[in-house]
């Protein structure tokens, strides 16, 4: 222990009296570097130490100002710039009603900021490697004991001295404070296996907790975005009804809309006879017959009609369209054959609404006019 | 402590019979150095079942979504404004005893200072569920907050309920800081005395090396009177932005200019009265009798006198303001108040706010225990039913007859509540056991014989 190098000379009082009239005489002997160390603020400790007066009031009129300012900017930013909203008919910049956050952040700022800068700036805290800590002084004064100490680095140290006068001055306990320099050697190692050990299970615990967050927990209730709700969807299970099905199917009868039942099932001369194209040839329709002709028609029927399947075989080619027979065939045949079916043709009623197939026709006259041009057709 | 003895003519002594201070070293840390009595243990299990319950209704809440309680239209705001109201309420007590009495340099307020400042942080945290719990999805409260973001969004700077935000999470962080602050010093007087290792080392942490330097206090001295300076208007300023959420609307009942002082003086006189029954009943247990004074809670009951007659005031000037400012919808609004289906919890509101706290004018009530104890629990129904009155019955009546309609709560509701408390006394208990109740070094200051003579 003695080899260490002394910290100071500390001794006890035991009223503040005492402690004060110490603070008083130690200050005007010229030590500088002394300390009083009190269970709670003395009154008049202050100017018998000497001490310059507190700033920490600078300190919290900055951390302030900085806080009104950033209320203040981010609020004009926000509102002028980023993000303009009209909001009850007002100004975008209503500077009556920022008032409120910029106070708040003021004081949150000027305060927090504040004793941060204190413990920080002036107490150089955390600090729990202080020679005085763990000393029967330092025991002493956080409980019922007045205590001054003198460091060994004041200019004016000289330890007999400074024993005399504290004994003089009516101190009940002296006693010489040394740096713990075994003790400050203990420092844990990086590569402690220990260390090392922890550092890894956090790693691991970390890693783990942020899997399951985003890949598990995120696809749960309630924290799935509200996907999961009582309500009707479309091809799921449902509890509300008795077959458990979520779609209903419609009642006997039902004609859907747009879907009128084809009146002349099975007798095609009847359909030739009585059905007319309802679409007058424009741009339009012919754009349309042609995108429907493309996707249902082409595969079977070639992309110009001429029965040249794209299937290779693996499905019977049909007849040209572009025979005598079809071209004289009046639009109410083609419409029938699209709707019922030929041959191993099935029925395209489902695909194709009326509308489309009567589209698909006019695309299909416009394919046998190209294919079979007229000179007149070239002028 | 007979009613006679009492000498109003000069200050009462801050601590009764003059403790060495190794003596309050020892009263203070009693609680956290010995095992806890019986009592402790009993009181413990019951508010932690309370928790338990309430985190149960919480957690059905958060699976099935907020239908399960009993807001609707039109009262969409029901238990949960209420509570929040209440609880933020009961917060500022705590900071009005230990930064607006410290500003008028009231010594008194040292007994009690360090106890209501922690019920002010346990208020805010159980103010804080119900808002959150009230947004349907609280773990996305992250966008109450302005932070840049993909979706180009910014929050709404001029809604109240953002304003709401800010105050209550301003007012936390000061308390807190405010509060640790405070605790610095007895923390390390702990971290001296104590005998075990593990306490030797969570108490060396967080008292962070502080040494009793006067080089130290100087600063921490002015610093604490700064943050109190501080705290002074952020406390008036919570719940005026608190009543703004309100005031701002333009519902009748709702959109009135007394609704800030009148929030801020409810607040204070909700929060002396828990606070009086909570150190009513820690006194007695721990023997802190002659820290915590009957003196303290006297001067407590005055406050509460004298806040309950300026609610009390507001309750009539929002009458008067009614049948004067000639609008029939607020008239419509008070008078369902007073006559309507709600009139049992307006009643209850009057009595428990405006005629059972004058009371206190009786020397003999304000300085009987048993009887203050009675008022106080009392004072806090009312404050509770004075929220619901406000909420409920502006909301559940207004301009168009057609949407009227009734609000009850659920047993989800109700539970959240109980749990508040279960969460609120579990802290509290907690508190207790681990950290000094009453400020070793504010205490040791005010002891007669503790400051220097100067003569």
């Amino acid at each position: 222990m003695t080899k260490n190098p002394l910290y100071a000379i500390t001794a006890l009082f035991d009223s503040p009296d005492a402690i004060l009239h110490a603070a008083e005489e130690v200050a005007k002997a010229g030590y500088t570097k002394f300390d009083v160390n009190t269970p709670y603020p003395i009154h008049g400790m202050d100017s018998a130490m000497r001490l310059k007066r507190s700033r920490m009031g600078f300190f919290a009129l900055g951390f302030g100002l900085l806080g009104t300012i950033s209320a203040v900017s981010l609020m004009t930013w926000v509102t002028l710039v980023e993000y303009p909203l009209v909001i009850g008919g007002k100004p975008f910049w209503s500077w009556p009603a920022f008032v409120p956050i910029a106070f708040e952040l003021t004081v949150l700022l000027a305060s927090v900021l504040s004793v941060a800068a204190m413990i920080v700036i002036y107490f150089k805290f955390p600090n729990t490697g202080h020679p005085l800590h763990d000393t029967p002084y330092m025991k002493r004064v956080s409980s019922d004991m007045f205590g001054i100490h003198i460091q060994a680095t004041d200019p004016r140290f000289d330890e007999k001295k400074i024993r005399e006068s504290f004994s003089r001055l009516g101190a009940k306990h002296i006693e010489a404070v040394h740096y713990d320099l075994d003790s400050a050697e203990e420092r844990p190692k990086i590569f402690d296996l220990k260390f090392i050990g922890v550092l890894f299970v956090t790693t691991l615990v970390a890693v783990s907790v942020t899997y399951v967050s985003y890949n598990k927990i995120l696809y749960m209730v309630p924290f799935n975005w509200m996907s999961d709700q009582a309500k009707l969807k479309a091809q799921k299970p449902s509890d509300l009804f008795k077959d458990g099905i979520g779609m209903r199917t419609p009642v006997a009868g039902t004609v859907a809309r747009g879907f009128l039942p084809y009146p002349y099932k099975g007798r095609p001369d009847d359909a030739a006879k009585y059905l007319s194209n309802p679409l007058l040839p424009s741009k339009e329709v012919f754009a349309r017959g042609k995108a429907k002709f493309l996707t249902f028609c082409s595969p079977c029927h070639g992309n110009f009609g001429r029965g040249d399947s794209r299937l290779q075989g693996q499905f019977p080619s049909p007849p040209t369209l572009h025979s005598d027979k079809v071209r004289k065939w009046p639009d109410g045949s083609i419409y029938h054959v699209i709707t019922e079916g030929q041959n191993i043709m099935p029925s395209y009623a489902g695909q194709l609404s009326s509308d489309d197939r009567w589209a698909v026709i006019r695309y299909i006259r416009v394919l046998q006019r190209a294919q079979n041009a007229r000179e007149a057709d070239l002028r | 402590m007979s009613t006679a003895a009492v000498d109003y003519t000069r200050e009462a002594p801050l601590v009764e019979g003059r403790p060495r201070a190794s003596e309050i070293d020892a009263a203070v840390s009693a609680p956290i150095d010995q095992s806890p009595p019986r009592g402790w243990w009993i009181a413990f299990s019951v508010t932690v079942s309370m928790l338990t319950f309430g985190a149960f209704c919480v957690g059905i809440t958060l699976y099935e979504g907020l239908g399960v309680w009993g807001v609707n239209q039109p009262v969409s705001w029901g238990f949960d404004i209420v509570n929040f109201v209440f609880w933020v309420g009961i917060g500022h007590a705590g900071t009005l005893i230990s930064a607006i009495l410290f500003l008028m340099r009231q010594r008194w307020r040292t007994g009690i200072a360090r106890f209501a400042e922690a019920m002010t942080i346990f208020a805010v945290m159980c103010a804080g569920i119900f808002p959150i719990l009230h947004t349907g999805r609280p773990w996305l409260s992250l966008y109450l907050t302005p932070y840049p973001n993909q979706h180009g969004l910014w929050i709404n700077f001029t809604s109240p309920l953002i304003w709401d935000v800010f105050a209550v999470s301003t007012y936390f962080t000061v308390s807190l800081v405010f509060w640790y602050m405070g605790l610095i010093p007895d923390l390390a007087t702990l971290r001296d005395r104590t005998t075990s290792k593990v306490k030797k080392v969570i108490y060396s942490t967080f008292s962070l090396g502080w040494r009793h330097s006067n080089r130290h206090w100087q600063h921490y001295e002015r610093a604490y009177l700064i943050l109190a300076g501080f705290a002074t208007p952020l406390v008036l300023s919570v719940h005026t932005i608190v009543s703004f959420d309100f005031a701002v609307s333009v519902i009748p009942g709702w959109h009135t200019t007394i609704f800030p002082p009148y929030f801020v003086a409810g607040a204070v006189f909700s929060g002396f009265a828990i606070v009086q029954n909570v150190l009513v009943v820690i006194r007695s247990i721990f023997n802190l009798k002659h820290i915590i004074t009957l003196d303290h809670l006297e001067k407590m009951n005055k406050v509460m006198i004298l806040t309950g007659s300026m609610v009390g005031y507001a309750y009539g000037m929002e009458f008067f303001i009614a049948w004067y400012g000639g609008s029939p919808f607020e008239q419509f609004v008070f008078l369902n108040r007073a006559l309507g289906p709600y009139a049992w919890a307006y009643w209850t509101m009057i009595s428990c706010n405006v005629i059972l706290p004058q009371l206190f004018w009786f020397k003999k009530i304000r300085r009987s225990v048993p009887a203050m104890f009675i008022i106080g629990i009392f004072v806090n129904i009312g404050m509770w039913f004075e929220r619901f009155v406000i909420v409920v019955t502006s909301l559940h009546r207004d301009f168009l007859p057609s949407s009227w309609g009734m609000y009850v709560p659920t047993m989800y509701d109700v539970g959240i509540l109980i749990g508040s408390f279960g969460l609120f006394f579990t802290l509290i208990l907690l508190f207790i056991r681990a950290l000094p109740v009453v400020s070793i070094s504010e205490i040791k200051a005010v002891v007669e014989g503790a400051q220097p003579h100067h003569d």
